[in-house]
């Protein structure tokens, strides 16, 4: 672990709280999605859902076993996506 | 050739493919044994944790226990995917970024503490061998099943292939067998889905056929047609569940942060690059789990369809090929209550317990096998273990050998690619954690990669001790791996990364809080006293395959309320987790 690298520009105490808070910000609201998915509409909300169909499904029974699935693969690669770009604008790439 | 043969050809080939592998790539240090020296293409370890993630129960499992528990089993389904969520936003990209062997190893240097890296390394030792046993079972079941070689046999041949690219790679062997091995099991689970997808619905994607109607002019889709047949038989509707919502919740919940909590999972993302490219790798080893993972449903289903229309009121005479040859194994039996000579399937157990067979090679009347079992009232006739659904279900559905050869292989490629990963955390654990980090220190490179691999010979001979004489608690364990994930590992790596003041005090009372009251739930209810295993006597109602949620909330609980009263974590030590939450540095973070 050298702090040599770390010291370059953007790298300052106050840079990396704010690179800190942005990053907490993103996870609340992406495991915000996580929850309601997969707790919410496959687990808690199940039954209320399953009165409506989708592709021949009953909606609830769809997030349990497929839904939330296709949704946990979409928020990886979000949240990917998003971090590269914060890692970019706070000068933290490695 | 008959599907035996094919089968050793598929198995054959499958098996010097990856003997191949391993001697391409042999190691030289402990960077390249652990880590596979640091620079796997993210897509390349995605697909090889894939490999290491889906194990026998994934494959040869999971299908069954959806056909038989139907929306029940969603909780394995959601558990076991939304898991990567967590590990790939709250855990594998600081992990990567500290950059070094093994998950005690972080937990040691972040609470400064030898005493929370011991911790860490019982709780990993006891995950990883209890996940292993259940591997080497799973190879043994399939050899016999296919090869017609003895089940201990079978675990032998297991233990030395795994030997070969496990002792010899180390993590770069792993990691491109995986990938390898990932390409054989993927293919081989997917092939029976079309195959059976388009004979029941006409539709070739089975995620579709799920949803579509089923092709025999009644107009019902294919989960209508299930709930209205099994309704009729006694059972739930298939797309109902059985289980209360908080337990469904609370194994979800515990399937989910065990998980992320696995060492073997987590150290996958130590061998890539850099810190972007462990997030982007969750993403792609999520991927490749979806696929087989968002296929399980249709494949439950579809076997469950077939099973009921195969052997449902079909006089014994009268049953395919399969239904005897599993009888044969002992994973199917058949009672005639009514002596009708005719199979009925009813909701409820057929007979006591599991079947005990009588000594000699007796038959009824009917050609079955005798069952000693006291019959129970319920008019169900046939006894069928949920495991056997997948092998199964070529036969099943009447598709050509061939297809069942390569099916074989995949359960043996998913078995044992989970099987090695264990391994390796188990050999790291043991020649990195304990010798190099606790007990000599002064060992050499060259010293402490002979301890690896001789630590990895040794943990392949337990766990195929524990193959071939399986202690009969493997099944009811399970629950312990993930319990003991979620309640201890998980909640000290989350706090060391979220809270720089965590002290090695809170984290080390949170961990043996969540560690005690987890192993006492499950220990109480499935062997002190397993006839009050049920809902009526269940803490909140939470099973104990949930319970390790509590677990976890209990650590996090005990970690707080310690640390308020304890001294918090000195300067370097917060130095060192404001310097794992940026990325910047990384490729420098291997060099130690």
């Amino acid at each position: 672990m050298t702090d040599k690298k770390n010291s370059s520009k953007g790298t300052s105490a106050e840079s990396r709280a704010a690179y800190w808070k942005a990053n907490l910000s993103l996870l609340g609201k992406l495991l915000a999605v996580w929850f309601v998915v997969s707790f919410g509409f496959g687990i808690i909300l199940v039954d209320w859902l399953n009165q409506f169909h989708l592709f021949g499904f009953k909606l609830g029974f769809w997030f349990a076993q497929q839904g939330s699935i296709y949704v946990f693969v979409a928020l990886i690669f979000i949240y990917a996506r998003r971090m590269r770009a914060l890692d970019r604008r706070y000068g933290v790439e490695d | 050739m008959d599907a035996t043969t094919l089968t050793y050809i598929f198995v054959g080939l499958s098996f010097s493919l990856y003997i191949g592998i391993a001697i391409w790539s042999r190691v030289g240090t402990t960077k390249e044994f652990y880590v596979a020296g640091g620079h796997v293409h993210p897509v390349v370890n995605g697909m090889a944790t894939a490999a290491d993630w889906m194990s026998a129960a994934s494959f040869i499992s999971m299908a069954g226990l959806i056909a038989f528990l139907g929306y029940d089993a969603s909780v394995y389904l959601m558990g076991w995917t939304g898991g990567y969520v967590l590990l790939a936003l709250l855990l594998a990209p600081y992990l990567r970024k500290y950059g070094k062997f093994t998950v005690p190893e972080f937990i040691g240097d972040r609470y400064y503490s030898d005493a929370a890296r011991l911790v860490a390394v019982v709780c990993l030792i006891f995950i990883s061998f209890t996940y292993v046993a259940g591997q080497m079972r799973g190879v043994g079941i399939v050899f016999s099943r296919f090869l017609e070689v003895d089940i201990d046999l079978g675990v032998v041949i297991g233990m030395a292939i795994v030997f070969v690219y496990a002792v010899l790679g180390g993590m770069k062997g792993i990691t491109y067998t995986q990938v390898a091995q990932y390409c054989v099991l993927i293919f081989a689970y997917t092939v029976p889905a079309i195959f059976i997808s388009l004979l029941i619905t006409g539709n070739a994607v089975p995620q579709f056929g799920l949803g579509a109607e089923v092709a025999d002019g009644s107009g019902l889709t294919v989960l209508a047609k299930l709930d209205g047949a099994l309704t009729e038989l006694g059972f739930s509707a298939y797309t109902e569940g059985t289980k209360s919502t908080i337990d469904i919740f609370a194994i979800t919940a515990a399937l989910m942060v065990g998980t992320a909590g696995l060492p073997h999972v987590i150290v996958r993302f130590f061998t890539v690059p850099k810190v972007s490219d462990a997030r982007t790798s969750a993403g792609w080893a999520l991927v490749f789990i979806a696929l087989l993972y968002t296929t399980a449903p249709a494949v439950g289903a579809f076997a469950r369809i077939n099973f009921i229309q195969s052997v449902n009121e079909v006089s014994y005479g009268e049953t395919p090929g399969w239904f005897k040859n599993w009888e044969n194994l002992g994973l199917i039996a058949w009672r005639d209550k009514n002596d009708d000579g005719v199979i009925q399937y009813r909701a409820g157990a057929p007979f006591e317990g599991k079947p005990v067979f009588t000594e000699s090679e007796a038959r009824g009347e009917n050609g079955e096998r005798v069952i000693v079992n006291p019959a129970t009232p319920s008019e169900n006739e046939v006894y069928v273990d949920r495991d056997i659904m997948v092998l199964a279900n070529p036969e099943i559905a009447g598709l050509p050998d061939w297809v069942i050869a390569l099916v074989a292989a995949g359960g043996l490629a998913a078995a044992l690619s989970t099987a090695a990963g264990l391994l390796l955390v188990i050999s790291s654990a043991v020649s990195h954690d304990l010798l190099k980090k606790t007990w000599m220190p002064d060992i050499s490179d060259r010293q402490e990669l002979r301890a690896a691999r001789i630590a990895a010979a040794l943990a392949i001979g337990v766990a195929g001790y524990m193959g071939i004489n399986p202690p009969g608690f493997v099944a009811q364990v399970v629950a312990f791996a993930f319990g003991l994930a979620a309640a201890s590992l998980f909640p000290a790596i989350l706090m060391g990364i979220f809270s720089k003041k965590m002290n090695k005090e809170g984290a080390i009372a949170g961990m043996l809080a969540g560690l005690a009251f987890t192993v006492a739930y499950i220990v109480f209810f499935k062997f002190v006293s397993p006839e009050l295993n049920n809902a009526s006597n269940w803490w909140f109602g939470i099973s104990p395959e949930g319970i390790g949620t509590l677990g976890m909330v209990l650590n996090f609980g005990v970690a707080t309320v310690v640390y308020r009263i304890s001294p918090p974590a000195p300067a370097h030590v917060q130095n060192l987790v404001d310097d794992i939450r940026v990325p910047a540095g990384a490729g420098a973070g291997h060099m130690h």
